[in-house]
């Protein structure tokens, strides 16, 4: 698989962590993002499964994890950096429907503006939210303060 | 308003207001209807509408987004009402007291009678809360 | 011992909140032209919350994420956390786990089962599916103390064992139930009505299940061989002998067979796992003292499909973050695919087939595309549902024949 990888992405993959025979987690830059993503889920076949967003002090790190079901049970995540002083990232709804929904989720609550999504507007918070207020951010407080 | 608590006791409509809760609750006040505990030989019944309602069980944390929701619900059902806060979530936020999405457990948002705790409560305990209650209005 | 009396319910039940509404559908007529779903009335800042405490407290709050399937969550944390830092759990808490998991896939499917029939118009079979739930949740309670939030999970195995005592006993109920859910995949695989009334409704192509990332029986119905316990197998599903159950047609009918036949795998499951422990001793949990750096991926197959946990270390005693995905997050965009072009009285049942958390179902309101009001509530969509369902009886000439075989 990691050879499959090394193959099909091979200028655009900047670091490889093998944490376990099932866990591979791919560091990519983000303007690579789309062709990746193309690669894995049109090409190798895998299945989508979610993004996580995470906060970190220097930057935001997004994570898409993607299964190879039937190739031992591999997942197989794309690491990707986005600087803070401009959190935007294209979007990928184009590609996989169903990613409409994650996308406005971490939009609202990290902060990370989904270039090209259709629909982009509150999705689990209340309308009158204080546009300011993320969430998920490390300076906020779990009550939200 | 003597007599009308009075009328109460005999044949009680409920209805079930959900915010923001784990369903955990939720289902095991729908358990009551089933025929290990069968209700409604008591003359229990769910209510379709707040309209009709004479008892509010109400679970979950209120959601920020529920607010407004639970406050609408309460203003229809037509007084004297009783309002029983089931579950841990209702009684006091539960383990999400410190969430960014909590506006206060139920009794800040309306006025509560009966509480009753656990996570979930078993169906036994939920009647025996009722009861209770019934008990106390003599 | 069985209770032969019918017990007709009197009243409507939807015990849930009028509005808001979850699902809003836009209909030109009787058919829908488009929907849209809204949310976050259950969302209670959990990701967040499972920061601010400690590795272990987690498992706690995981649980009450949902109360169907409560377990699913502290599995898959588990897993994730195992998963981080290389803990390989003890053989007898695997085959506990196998046991709770499985347990628990049985629980839900016949809470499916019941809400299902209530839709269509069956409410014996919801009383019916309910009360024999009763008995799982009894074994639930026999061992592990509740009926539901069970607690059994910690990082590094389970927190209780299961006494060699309670076992015949356990045995014994699921043999009941073996017998119960076998009365009732026959009766529904030959009801002529059901058949009518959900076979062809809300299919779904394999390319719909592979845009939408769909799992768990939503998948399989459509003829997609996932299931994250045999592919990525954890806890003790490779150490005992079960099929993964798969059908092809992808419509409402293919999703509640999936569901049955799976319950009989289930019991498979847990029968040759307490067999695998039965007059043995063992130990139930490794103690780990420190979570290290790392980041982590968890998975479970919930009665809902794959839930997924990701979480990152930093080497403290919290983690730093904490991505859950409900198989629900997944599976409900389908209703896209699923429900557009389909007429109304088949909305509830379709919505209900892909197995929402309890909660959402109930919520859906349908609006008219041009005047944009809103025409039907939930309870006019179930009634809806049932019309159909007696309509089909007068059509076919038949009676369902699922009343009879229950009772």
């Amino acid at each position: 698989m990691i050879e499959k990888l090394k193959e099909k992405l091979k200028d655009i993959i900047k670091d490889i962590k093998i944490h376990n025979e099932r866990r591979i987690y791919l560091t990519i830059d983000k303007n690579d993002l789309k062709r990746a993503a193309s690669i894995i889920f049109k090409d190798m076949g895998a299945r989508y499964q979610i993004v996580s967003g995470i906060d970190n002090f220097n930057n935001y790190e997004l994570l898409y994890h993607f299964s190879f079901d039937k190739e031992g049970g591999i997942i197989v995540s794309l690491k990707t950096f986005i600087e803070k002083e401009k959190p935007e990232i294209e979007s990928l709804t184009n590609l996989i429907p169903g990613i409409a929904w994650i996308e406005r989720e971490i939009w609202e609550l990290l902060g990370i503006n989904f270039i090209g999504h259709p629909d982009l507007k509150h999705f689990l918070l209340r309308e009158d939210w204080d546009k300011n207020l993320y969430p998920l951010r490390k300076g906020v407080k779990t009550d939200g303060k | 308003m003597d007599l009308k608590l009075k009328a109460l006791k005999k044949s009680l409509w409920v209805y079930h207001v959900s915010s923001g809760s784990c369903n955990n609750c939720d289902i095991e006040i729908l358990d009551l209807l089933t025929p290990r505990f069968d209700v409604e030989r008591f003359g229990i019944i769910l209510a379709g509408s707040p309209r009709h309602a004479d008892v509010l069980l109400c679970t979950g944390i209120v959601n920020k987004k529920c607010v407004e929701r639970v406050k609408e619900v309460y203003e229809q059902t037509p007084k004297p009402c009783v309002v029983v806060a089931v579950g841990a979530c209702a009684c006091s936020g539960g383990i999400f007291r410190d969430g960014y999405q909590m506006a206060g457990p139920l009794d800040k948002i309306i006025p509560v009678h009966v509480y009753i705790p656990g996570c979930p409560p078993k169906p036994e305990a939920i009647i025996a809360g009722i009861v209770k209650f019934l008990k106390e209005l003599k | 011992m069985a209770n032969k009396k019918v017990i007709v319910p009197i009243g409507p039940y939807h015990p849930l909140l009028e509005e808001p509404e979850y699902f809003q559908l836009y209909c030109d007529g009787e058919k829908v032209i488009d929907a849209e779903w809204i949310a976050g009335y259950n969302h209670r800042g959990i990701e967040k919350l499972s920061e601010s405490k400690h590795w272990d407290q987690v498992t706690f709050l995981v649980e009450r994420i949902c109360g169907i399937c409560s377990t699913s969550h502290p599995i898959a944390y588990c897993n994730a956390v195992e998963d981080l830092a290389g803990i390989e759990i003890p053989e007898r808490a695997k085959y506990i786990r196998n046991i709770i998991g499985e347990l628990e896939r049985l629980h839900s499917h016949l809470l499916w089962v019941g809400l299902a029939g209530h839709f269509l118009g069956y409410n014996t079979v919801f009383m019916w599916a309910w009360k024999y739930r009763e008995g799982i949740l009894d074994m639930f309670e026999m061992i592990t103390g509740n009926r539901n939030h069970y607690a059994m999970l910690k990082i590094g195995g389970v927190r209780r064992d299961i006494e060699d005592e309670d076992i015949p006993v356990l045995k014994k109920t699921l043999e009941e139930i073996r017998g119960k859910i076998q009365m009732l995949t026959e009766a529904v695989l030959d009801d002529p009505v059901l058949a009518a009334r959900l076979k062809g409704i809300g299919v779904l192509t394999k390319e719909d299940i592979k845009n939408y990332g769909a799992v768990g029986p939503v998948a399989r119905a459509s003829g997609v061989d996932i299931d994250v316990r045999k592919d990525d197998s954890y806890a003790g599903y490779n150490l005992v002998e079960w099929k993964v159950i798969t059908t092809e047609n992808g419509d409402v009918f293919d999703k509640a067979v999936v569901r049955l036949l799976e319950c009989f795998e289930s019991i498979k499951i847990i029968e040759q796992s307490l067999d695998a422990i039965k007059g043995k001793k063992g130990e139930i949990c490794k103690e780990v003292r420190e979570i290290p750096e790392g980041e982590g991926i968890g998975r479970h197959e919930a009665p809902r499909g794959e839930v997924f946990h990701y979480v990152r270390s930093d080497g403290s005693n919290r983690p730093v973050r904490h991505k859950i995905r409900a198989p629900s997050y997944v599976n409900i965009p389908t209703f896209k695919a699923s429900c557009i072009g389909e007429t109304i009285s088949d909305v509830c049942i379709i919505l209900a087939g892909v197995d929402p958390c309890y909660c959402c179902t109930e919520r859906i309101a349908v609006y008219d595309k041009d005047k944009n009001k809103k025409m039907y509530s939930f309870e006019d969509l179930v009634k809806k549902s049932i019309e159909k369902t007696e309509e089909i009886k007068k059509e076919t000439g038949e009676e369902s024949k699922l009343w009879k075989k229950l009772l």
